[in-house]
């Protein structure tokens, strides 16, 4: 059978059309997030986008000044709920700040520790994510088979799956238990293994490849100019991370790597994050050794600074102790006094850098507390990522960017 | 087939046996081991969701894994995490677009009633704008508790009940034991 | 930390620079509004500033409302926060606005990345950013009223649901319409008219 277009020239063929506009999301399947993009196309070329965010703002900021400081903590969980534990740290370094304390070693190990297992679970649902997008449905079962087990640990130590809410200020809800040595070091080759399996059904695959490279360039310039951080600015060639460059918590005594990108593409991004989780692994092992070598008994063996008009008396205490018991209560109900100041503290989260402006005006009440959630920036620089390109290259391009409504949305 | 429900009799012996039931038991029997599910994925539940959909806890076993993105294919639609002003209408015309029958799902303390988000940008809860069939508790729950919940969804449709449930703590005999003793009688008993 | 980049902004803008600080670490320069985008400018472009990463912009509200004026004056302050990658410093300007019609530059085309930021404080705050290229909401919906972050606006105080809409471009640039399909409100759930208050809404009956 003879093709029909036989007889005509290709440049017949074209027909003229109206440029078309489209509404993806608020729910979309191919974009985990809430998010609704209103797109012009021509054919299938994105002539004009605008993202829209904001699809769950829940008032983050708005709670913060109602509560006393420590009632922010449950929710910092909520932000970047895939990393909730990095957020915890964020905030209380931040309080800290505000309040000129510095918790002992132990406590700051233990930060970096369960932190950089949030950070390993984050980037295995924003890799395992992205590919399910694009198709791969296996290495999002694996990859979350592995997010459990970074889990399990997180479990064993502060007793929840998710929302831990572990880390308070001036210390931590706990001392780290006996088991957390073994799980962490038992489950990080478990995992490294998994990437890697996983990683070696994605990266030798033709499909995966072309949806990648090349797809959802960011030019430096537009990164730094728009404030993006963590891996969508680092895929660009930028080497900011702020646990190297304004080292926090005891990140300048361990060793570890941070990958860079060259092209700035999606593919870039996703190497970033599958080089991230290795380092991570490491910053864990060091970090589990310095945590041995402290001798108990010594004040770096505290978990909590020792200030009565920070941290909360041991249970026994209040249940046999007056003035256990009235501690206890002028805390919880007047809050920490925080002196009057304003600071601004930033750390690498899970999507960069998480950083927090704390205004107090004295007392127990946050006067305002600001978060600049990484996401919302990241995904400011979706416009010129997908502009001019195809309508299927919106999907790996903004799985890339990591997109947490809890964080961007606030 | 035993568990369709009372008016279902097993008749007859040996190979020719038979069953009689009602046409809508039947119906609905079939029905709560093929859901369709929507996931309407918003918020921190979400990653619950995924873990639930996970093979640690697998909801296939439960017949009920098949996502269709389409709210028109779907039978039960899994609301997941916090719904504010701005996504309420979203959801409800999604759920309008449904077809029946149709069940829904409030994954969470935050669709449930809104949980700490007490403000000016979340709804209170998804029956302020559709009919909720079971409500599972938690800041998220645990995936256990979301397959309970689901468990709970199955047998109100095979009931054909369209109250609205709140997902209850079940307590198992092992939660009160509280020594080895207990827990060897425990053993002895069953 | 260096104090460089306040005092060559000391240096340029003299008795412009209100106040600078260095609490905790944090170097903090207080710029008068008519010089605002002006030293902003300054920051990045510098080159012993050379502040190119932007970091964070949002506003400060000042006002008490059990004690002070809600117009007051110097009510909002808008801050900015710019880093350096190269040179690893960074600075936190500020500069104060009235309560009465809060205006400032816009720095949108400074950064790029203020564009969505300072749509975020004029949706949570009313601070309007003259210059800026397309000031609409960003994360609530157009029908909100008010500034939900503003220190007076009462935090649980709930607005009327709203109906579902698409979104468009139109030649002024995107906006959303209520032409799309209208809401199926169905007898089983009445609750989705707008005119009704969400705490006010009729239960709905189940003979009906």
């Amino acid at each position: 059978m003879e093709p029909v277009d036989l007889d005509f020239e290709e440049s017949e063929l074209e027909l003229p059309s109206e440029p078309m506009t489209l509404n993806m999301g608020p729910s979309h399947p191919a974009m985990h997030g809430t998010i609704r993009m209103v797109l012009t196309l021509e054919g299938e070329k994105i002539k004009q986008v605008d993202v829209q965010p904001g699809y769950l703002h829940r008032g983050f900021e708005k709670m913060c000044e109602r509560g006393t400081w420590q009632q922010v903590f449950p929710y910092t969980d909520r932000l970047n709920y895939v990393s909730p534990l990095l957020n915890n740290v964020g905030y209380a370094l931040a309080v800290e700040k505000l309040l000129g304390i510095t918790v002992p070693r132990r406590c700051q190990l233990l930060r970096v520790i369960l932190g950089e297992l949030s950070r390993i679970s984050d980037h295995l649902t924003c890799n395992g994510a992205m590919a399910m997008e694009l198709g791969a449905f296996t290495p999002f079962l694996w990859f979350l088979k592995a997010r459990e087990w970074a889990w399990d640990a997180c479990e064993e130590q502060t007793g929840a799956r998710l929302t831990h809410s572990f880390f308070r200020v001036g210390g931590a809800a706990d001392a780290p238990t006996d088991r957390l040595e073994g799980m962490s070091r038992a489950i990080l080759p478990k995992i490294q293994e998994v990437v890697d399996e996983g990683a070696s059904l994605l990266l030798k695959n033709r499909i995966f490849l072309d949806r990648t490279q090349g797809v959802g360039i960011l030019s430096r310039e537009d990164a730094l100019s728009m404030g993006a951080s963590g891996p969508v600015l680092r895929c660009t060639g930028i080497d900011y991370d702020v646990r190297k460059d304004k080292p926090y918590l005891t990140y300048d005594e361990v060793d570890f790597d941070v990958p860079v990108g060259e092209d700035g593409d999606t593919y870039d991004r996703f190497m970033c994050r599958l080089e991230e989780i290795r380092q991570s692994a490491r910053i864990i092992e060091q970090s589990l050794d310095l945590l041995n070598k402290i001798k108990p008994g010594t004040p770096d063996y505290a978990i909590n600074v020792s200030d009565p008009r920070i941290v909360l008396p041991p249970k026994s205490e209040v249940y046999s102790t007056i003035e256990g018991t009235i501690n206890h209560f002028k805390l919880i109900m007047e809050g920490i006094d925080v002196p009057p100041g304003e600071v601004y503290q930033y750390t690498e989260a899970g999507n960069g850098e998480l950083g927090f402006l704390l205004v107090s005006r004295g007392g127990g009440n946050p006067w305002r507390v600001r978060v600049r959630g990484p996401c919302f920036f990241s995904l400011q620089c979706a416009k010129p990522m997908i502009l001019g390109s195809m309508l299927a290259d919106i999907i790996p391009a903004f799985g890339s960017i990591n997109m947490i409504g809890g964080e961007c949305d606030r | 087939m035993a568990d369709v429900n009372l008016e279902t009799r097993v008749m007859g012996g040996g190979d020719s046996g038979f069953v009689t039931t009602k046409f809508e038991a039947l119906l609905n029997w079939a029905r709560k081991y093929s859901l369709f599910q929507y996931p309407f994925a918003t918020a921190c539940c979400g990653m619950e969701f995924f873990s639930t959909a996970s093979p640690r806890y697998d909801i296939a076993r439960f017949g009920a894994e098949a996502p269709r993105f389409s709210p028109r294919q779907a039978d039960v639609l899994w609301v997941v995490g916090t719904i504010s002003h701005r996504q309420a209408p979203a959801l409800k015309r999604i759920y309008d677009q449904m077809t029946e029958p149709k069940w829904v799902i409030a994954f969470g303390t935050c669709a449930s009633c809104g949980g700490f988000y007490d403000n000016y940008a979340t709804v209170p809860g998804i029956d302020k704008l559709i009919p909720v069939d079971v409500m599972i508790p938690g800041c998220p729950p645990r995936p256990e508790a979301v397959l309970d919940g689901l468990m709970l969804l199955q047998d109100k449709i095979g009931r054909g009940d369209r109250t609205p449930a709140v997902l209850k703590n079940t307590e198992l005999p092992a939660d009160k034991v509280r020594s080895l003793e207990q827990l060897h009688q425990l053993r002895l008993k069953r | 930390m260096s104090k460089i980049i306040l005092d060559r902004l000391v240096e340029k803008f003299g008795a412009d620079v209100r106040e600078t600080s260095s609490f905790r670490g944090d170097d903090v320069a207080l710029i008068a509004l008519s010089r605002w985008r002006e030293a902003a400018e300054f920051v990045k472009s510098d080159p012993r500033c050379q502040c190119d990463y932007f970091v964070d912009l949002s506003v400060v509200d000042l006002c008490d409302p059990r004690t002070d004026d809600l117009d007051m004056e110097d009510r909002f302050e808008v801050y900015v926060i710019a880093y350096s990658v190269t040179k690893k410093h960074r600075v936190r300007l500020k500069t104060r606005t009235s309560g009465e019609d809060p205006r400032v530059p816009t720095l949108s085309a400074v950064w790029k990345g203020a564009n969505w930021l300072e749509r975020e404080a004029f949706d949570m705050y009313g601070v309007r950013f003259d210059g800026h290229p397309d000031l609409r909401r960003i994360l609530m919906y157009e029908e909100f009223q008010g500034f939900p972050l503003r220190k007076e606006y009462p935090a649980n105080k709930a607005q009327p649901l709203v109906a579902y809409r698409e979104g468009t471009f139109d030649r002024l640039g995107p906006f959303l319409t209520d032409e799309g399909m209208p809401l199926n409100r169905g007898p089983s759930v009445d609750l989705l008219d707008p005119a009704l208050p969400l705490d006010r809404a009729p239960r709905s009956d189940p003979n009906d």
